[in-house]
Order: structure tokens, then C-alpha cells, then sequence
């Protein structure tokens, strides 16, 4: 598999839909990480910091409580929640960290949805000697006050963002702006496998550590490979993160689970995969939630990492070719799910994790037999405490 | 003949000013009394602006004339209409200046033939690089509909050679890297990239983004083909909402700059 093209295309999806100022960055960009990708100094600091001081490799956890819940599925638990500042945002983050240095910028800028990315990059720059500006919505600020609070403490500056929904789309929006104002010394870290050519790949082959692992984990404690694959989808890192090394194993079926927010018919969701039309927004051609006058619709998801009206183009593109299939589940849901792995496991997911969690639910009830399944884990909850005290 | 094409003829070695205002703020009808109202102070082309919802390469003054716009319910089928009703009274050259988004979701071969059928001169889409640009631009040949691409401070010599050939009607010259929106000072980088891009095109450049002031207008056009003012041009209507007068006043203002 070769994807993307050499123009950042995933079959028609993907690309590099930005103003002109940026247009020879990106080119830089693209020169710079392909030579990467084939460095072995690169990989070998690269995969230092990914075991030294992330701590990976993650555990591939049998979840056997769980398993005996749902009965039909045996769960393994892709521990990515493990990982230092509790979310898998950081095996990328310290990737273009390391890129910008090659790069000589000075600067990095971040958008943020939950604040587990601004966690990561604030993080990231610190260990680097970096300086940090990070963009968030003012209504993420306000639910995700702990994660606000943990930027700084890095010695990041968060800019809160007033425009639009006041979420990841406006924050991304606000540091795309920062970008092409400040491009000869910023670097942007984009969160997800989303933005312009190079992005999507780049993150996407940075997360990809994490399918990498739990396959070899897999077939080491299973002797075989696994019949499901769940991940949550927002901008879908975690989940390409996860399905990319199993792009071949054909049997192997990945499902990407969106937020439907309040319920698809409400139109109060992100269900972007399921519900959206194809458009192009913040850099790349791929599916959005929009008008009929191609207007972008405010998302809504009470997960602030998935409340975003895109996703990642090689995310539509597995769609389209089957590879993956994309489904929903409600706030509510997620809710449940969240509580469901905290009885059943001891393990508090955050909100955007629970919603794979919740789908496992209907998967179980789905299957013929007893099927295996890898759920990516993909961050923690401690910072959804506080907003969801009320509602539980 | 286009009637961009048509205007730099006519202009000969006078530089063309440019004005660009948002469709639809304060509301459409203004907007067609200011078009109409340019044409006699001195403004040689104007480029609607078509509100979007995202508009990242805008800085905050014409983002909240975006939004101002689409709370008025402007849309793209609406400021068709009203372009085909100011070509009844006016032969001003009108581009378009939009997100690509609401294009592609219109249809391109589609937006090209309604636009031109509107009487629409030319479109300019910030986030639309000439790589992703080519179905676009195939249709707008067709039907002699102006592409008008991009070059940047940051724009290499390589780069250049292919945007002037994408480009059509004129050339846009962003003055600094950054977004829309005044500025005190206009960097002197663009006297050096359009020498470079001269070498490759007699097709006009224009230069705009953060040009605000009679003397800033006056310095660039001694290099440059023509000046394009946005952002100070929407503040003036935004400094006159509800005025009686809003449409004599920025009038005023745009000839002010275009002397």
C-alpha cells in the first residue's frame, strides 16, 4: 500500500487546500520528513523518547471482565490511557517536535479540542526548550479546565478562541491563521491525521506505532490475528493510529466510532463519516458536516476531542473503499460506556475513548460466536471528572 | 473579451484600484448600491467577498463581516442574483472572492456556468492552491471566467512560474505573510518577487492585504499594476451601519484611496 500520492492524495482525498504563504513550507516540510522517514538517527531518537520517556511499548491488556460481560467478545485493551500526560496525543507530538528541530523553528503552535493534544505538545516543547502557543475554544476551556491548567503549568501560552462554535474547529482555524502570520520561525503540530499534505502521513505514520504493537502483541498471546478492531473517531488518530498496520490483513474488520452527540436525527453530533458529505476544510479534501450551501455546521459531542465537523482524509478514504466501516453512538451511550469499563475494569476512559467502550455493546450483540477485538484505549479520564460529575 | 482583461487594456499604464467589499454586509441591497456607487470613485474592479463560515485566511474585521453577512442568510445563489441585477446598470469587472468550499459543494462546472451566466468576471479562492486547482481551471478557460492565483512572500521562483500560468485576468500579490486586515507597515519584499514574477508574465499584478491608506496606495502602485483594499473599506461600512448616508460616505472614503 502506498497511500498518499505524492501530492498528499488518498485516492480523491487529501491534498493541500491552504494559502499560498504556506505552500513552500509545507513543500520544505514534505522534503525534510522524507528524508526522516528513511533516517535511522531519526527513528532511533524518535523511538528513545517513545520508550524512555513516554513509556512505551503500551500493554496489550486482556480485559477479562469485560470479556465475561459481553459474553460474545474477547476484549483486549490497547493501553494507550498508560502513556505519560494519558493519551496516545504524545507518540506524535514528540514526532513533530523532532521534525521542528530539524527544521530549526523556534515555535510551535497547537490547536486543541479536549487538551490532551495541547497537553502533548506543551510537553513536547518543554523537554525540547521550545517555546509553546496553544488555541482552544473557549467553551473546551471552560469543560476542560484541568487540561487548561496542566498547559501552563508546561509553560505553554493558551490562547482561548471566541470565534465560531468556540471549539477544536475555530481553535484550528485561529492557529492556521497564527501559522501563516508566523511561518518563517513556527512549526504547527497538527493533532490529528488531519490538515494539509504532509500532516495527514505524518501523524498517521507517527501513531501508526500503535497498530505496529498491538498486532505483535496480539498474535503473540492469541497465536492469531484479531476479528475487530474499535477505535473512536474525531479527527481519527488514534484509530488510523491503530487499523494502519493492519491495512492488508484483509479479515481483520476495523470500525471507527463517531460521536452522534445528542442522536443523528437531533443534528447535534459529529458523526462526520456517517452523516457528512465530502468537502474540503482546514487543508484537505475529505468529509465534513455542512450546509447545503457548503457552509460548515457546528459540531457537538460531550466528548471535546471529537466535537469537530471533519476528519481525517485517509479516514475517508478507507470508507470509500470499504476498508473500514464507520458507526455512532451517542452521548448518553458514551456515558455508559465510561461508567461500564470504570466497574468492570477499574479503569476510568476519557469521554472520547468511552464512546469505542459503548460500542462494544452493540458489536457483542452483533457477532455469531466468540469474536476477539482490540479496542484502542486511547487516553484517560481524569480529565472529564469535573464535567461529568453532574451528570452521572 | 473578459471584462478584467478589457479594464487593464483600457488602463494602460494606469493602475487599476480595487476594492473589495463583503457581499451581503450590511445587506445585499447595500451591497448593490456600493458597487454602483464605486464606479464613480475611481474604482476599476471590485471583489465580492462571499461570506463563509471558516475564513481562515481572513483577520477579524472581514471574519465579522462574514459573519454579519451570513446572519443576514446571504448565499452564493444570492449574490448571483444580484450580480446579474447590477449588470443591468453597470459593466464594473466583478470577481468573486470565496473559500473553496462552497464551490465544490456547488459543483465547479456548475458555479463556472451560473457565475458566468451572472455576468461574474473572475473568482479568487485563498485556500485553493493552482495544484488542486486544474478541473477548476478547465472549466473558467471554457468560458473565459478569470482565475486569479496567488503569490506570497514566501512563494519560491519555481512556484511563481507555475502560478502566473494558472492565473488568469490578474495576478494577486499578498504583501505579507499573514491574513487579511490593516496594517502600519507593508514589507518591501514585494518590490523583489514581482521583479521575479514579471520575468515570467506580462499578465497584471495586483497588490493586497493590509493596504489601508491614500499613501500606502499610492507607494505600492508605482510597482504594482493595481492596489487592493479590503479590510479598510469593510470597517468604513461597518463605522457607518445604520447611517442614511453609509453608502455616499464610504464612497468618499474608496475615492479618497483610488486618487
Amino acid at each position: 500500500m502506498s497511500f498518499p500520492d505524492k501530492h498528499g492524495h488518498f485516492g480523491e482525498f487529501g491534498g493541500k487546500y491552504v494559502p499560498e504563504t504556506l505552500m513552500a513550507l509545507l513543500e520544505d516540510l514534505e522534503n525534510v520528513y522524507a528524508k526522516l522517514k528513511s533516517d535511522k538517527k531519526f527513528k532511533s531518537e524518535f523511538e528513545f523518547y517513545l520508550r524512555e520517556y513516554a513509556g512505551r511499548p503500551t500493554n496489550l491488556y486482556l480485559a477479562k471482565r469485560l470479556s465475561t460481560y459481553f459474553k460474545t467478545l474477547k476484549i483486549y485493551l490497547k493501553r494507550e490511557d498508560l502513556l505519560h500526560t494519558g493519551a496516545h496525543k504524545i507518540n506524535n507530538t514528540l514526532g513533530q517536535v523532532l521534525v521542528a528541530k530539524q527544521m530549526k523553528k523556534t515555535r510551535i503552535i497547537a490547536e486543541t479540542g479536549a487538551g490532551q493534544h495541547g497537553v502533548a505538545t506543551a510537553t513536547a516543547a518543554a523537554l525540547m526548550g521550545l517555546e509553546c502557543e496553544i488555541y482552544m475554544g473557549a467553551e473546551d476551556i471552560e469543560r476542560q479546565a484541568l487540561n487548561v491548567f496542566r498547559m501552563k503549568l508546561l509553560g505553554a501560552k493558551v490562547n482561548p478562541v471566541t470565534s465560531g462554535s468556540k471549539t477544536l474547529k475555530d481553535a484550528m482555524n485561529e492557529a492556521i491563521r497564527d501559522w501563516v502570520t508566523n511561518v518563517s520561525n513556527t512549526f504547527y503540530i497538527i493533532g490529528s491525521v488531519a490538515g494539509p499534505h504532509p500532516y495527514p502521513m505524518m501523524v498517521r505514520d507517527f501513531q501508526s506505532v500503535i497498530g505496529r504493537e498491538a498486532r505483535k502483541q496480539f498474535v503473540t498471546k492469541e497465536k492469531k490475528l484479531p476479528d475487530y478492531l474499535v477505535a473512536c473517531v474525531g479527527g481519527g488518530s488514534n484509530a488510523m493510529g491503530l487499523f494502519y498496520s493492519f491495512f492488508n490483513d484483509k479479515r481483520v474488520k476495523m470500525i471507527g466510532v463517531e460521536a452522534a452527540g445528542h442522536g443523528l436525527s437531533s443534528g447535534q453530533h459529529s458523526a462526520t463519516l456517517t452523516e457528512g458529505a465530502i468537502g474540503v476544510l482546514h487543508g484537505s479534501k475529505s468529509n465534513l458536516l455542512q450546509t447545503k450551501d457548503g457552509q460548515i455546521k457546528i459540531a457537538h459531542s460531550i466528548a471535546a476531542g471529537l466535537d469537530y465537523p471533519g476528519v481525517g482524509p485517509e479516514h475517508s478514504y478507507f470508507k470509500k473503499v470499504g476498508r473500514a466501516q464507520y458507526v455512532s453512538v451517542t452521548d448518553q451511550e458514551a456515558i455508559g460506556g465510561l461508567k461500564l469499563l470504570c466497574k468492570q475494569e477499574g479503569i476510568i476512559p476519557a469521554l472520547e475513548t468511552s464512546h469505542a467502550i459503548a460500542y462494544l455493546e452493540k458489536l457483542a450483540r452483533k457477532v455469531k460466536g466468540q469474536k476477539s477485538v482490540i479496542v484502542c484505549l486511547s487516553g484517560r479520564g481524569d480529565k472529564d471528572v469535573a464535567s461529568i460529575k453532574n451528570l452521572i | 473579451m473578459n471584462r478584467i482583461d478589457q479594464k487593464f487594456q483600457e488602463l494602460k499604464k494606469k493602475k487599476a484600484f480595487i476594492a473589495f467589499i463583503t457581499a451581503g454586509d450590511p445587506n445585499l441591497q447595500t451591497t448593490e448600491e456600493l458597487v454602483l456607487a464605486f464606479e464613480g470613485a475611481g474604482v476599476d474592479i471590485v471583489e465580492l467577498g462571499i461570506p463563509f463560515s471558516d475564513p481562515l485566511a481572513d483577520g477579524p474585521t472581514i471574519q465579522a463581516a462574514s459573519q454579519r453577512s451570513l446572519q443576514k442568510g446571504t448565499t452564493l445563489e444570492k449574490v448571483f442574483d444580484l450580480v446579474q441585477k447590477i449588470r443591468t446598470r453597470s459593466q464594473i469587472p466583478i470577481c468573486l472572492m470565496m473559500y473553496y468550499n462552497p464551490i465544490f459543494h456547488y459543483g465547479e462546472e456548475r458555479f463556472v456556468a451560473r457565475a458566468k451566466a451572472c455576468g461574474v468576471d473572475g473568482v479568487i479562492v485563498p485556500d485553493l492552491p493552482p495544484e488542486e486547482a486544474k478541473s477548476l481551471i478547465r472549466y473558467a478557460r471554457a468560458k473565459d471566467l478569470a482565475t486569479v492565483f496567488f503569490i506570497a512572500p514566501t512563494t519560491t521562483q519555481s512556484r511563481i512560474k507555475h502560478i502566473v500560468q494558472a492565473s488568469s485576468g490578474f495576478i494577486y500579490y499578498v504583501s505579507i505573510a499573514g491574513v487579511t486586515g490593516a496594517r502600519q507597515n507593508i514589507p518591501s519584499s514585494y518590490v523583489k518577487q514581482i521583479q521575479l514574477a514579471k520575468r515570467y508574465t506580462k499578465k497584471p499584478i495586483c497588490v493586497g492585504f493590509g493596504i489601508s491608506t491614500p499613501a500606502q496606495v499610492k507607494a505600492i502602485g508605482k510597482m504594482a499594476d493595481g492596489v487592493i483594499v479590503g479590510s479598510a473599506i469593510v470597517s468604513e461600512i461597518f463605522k457607518n451601519k445604520g447611517n442614511k448616508n453609509l453608502v455616499g460616505n464610504v464612497s468618499r472614503f474608496v475615492k479618497n484611496l483610488s486618487k
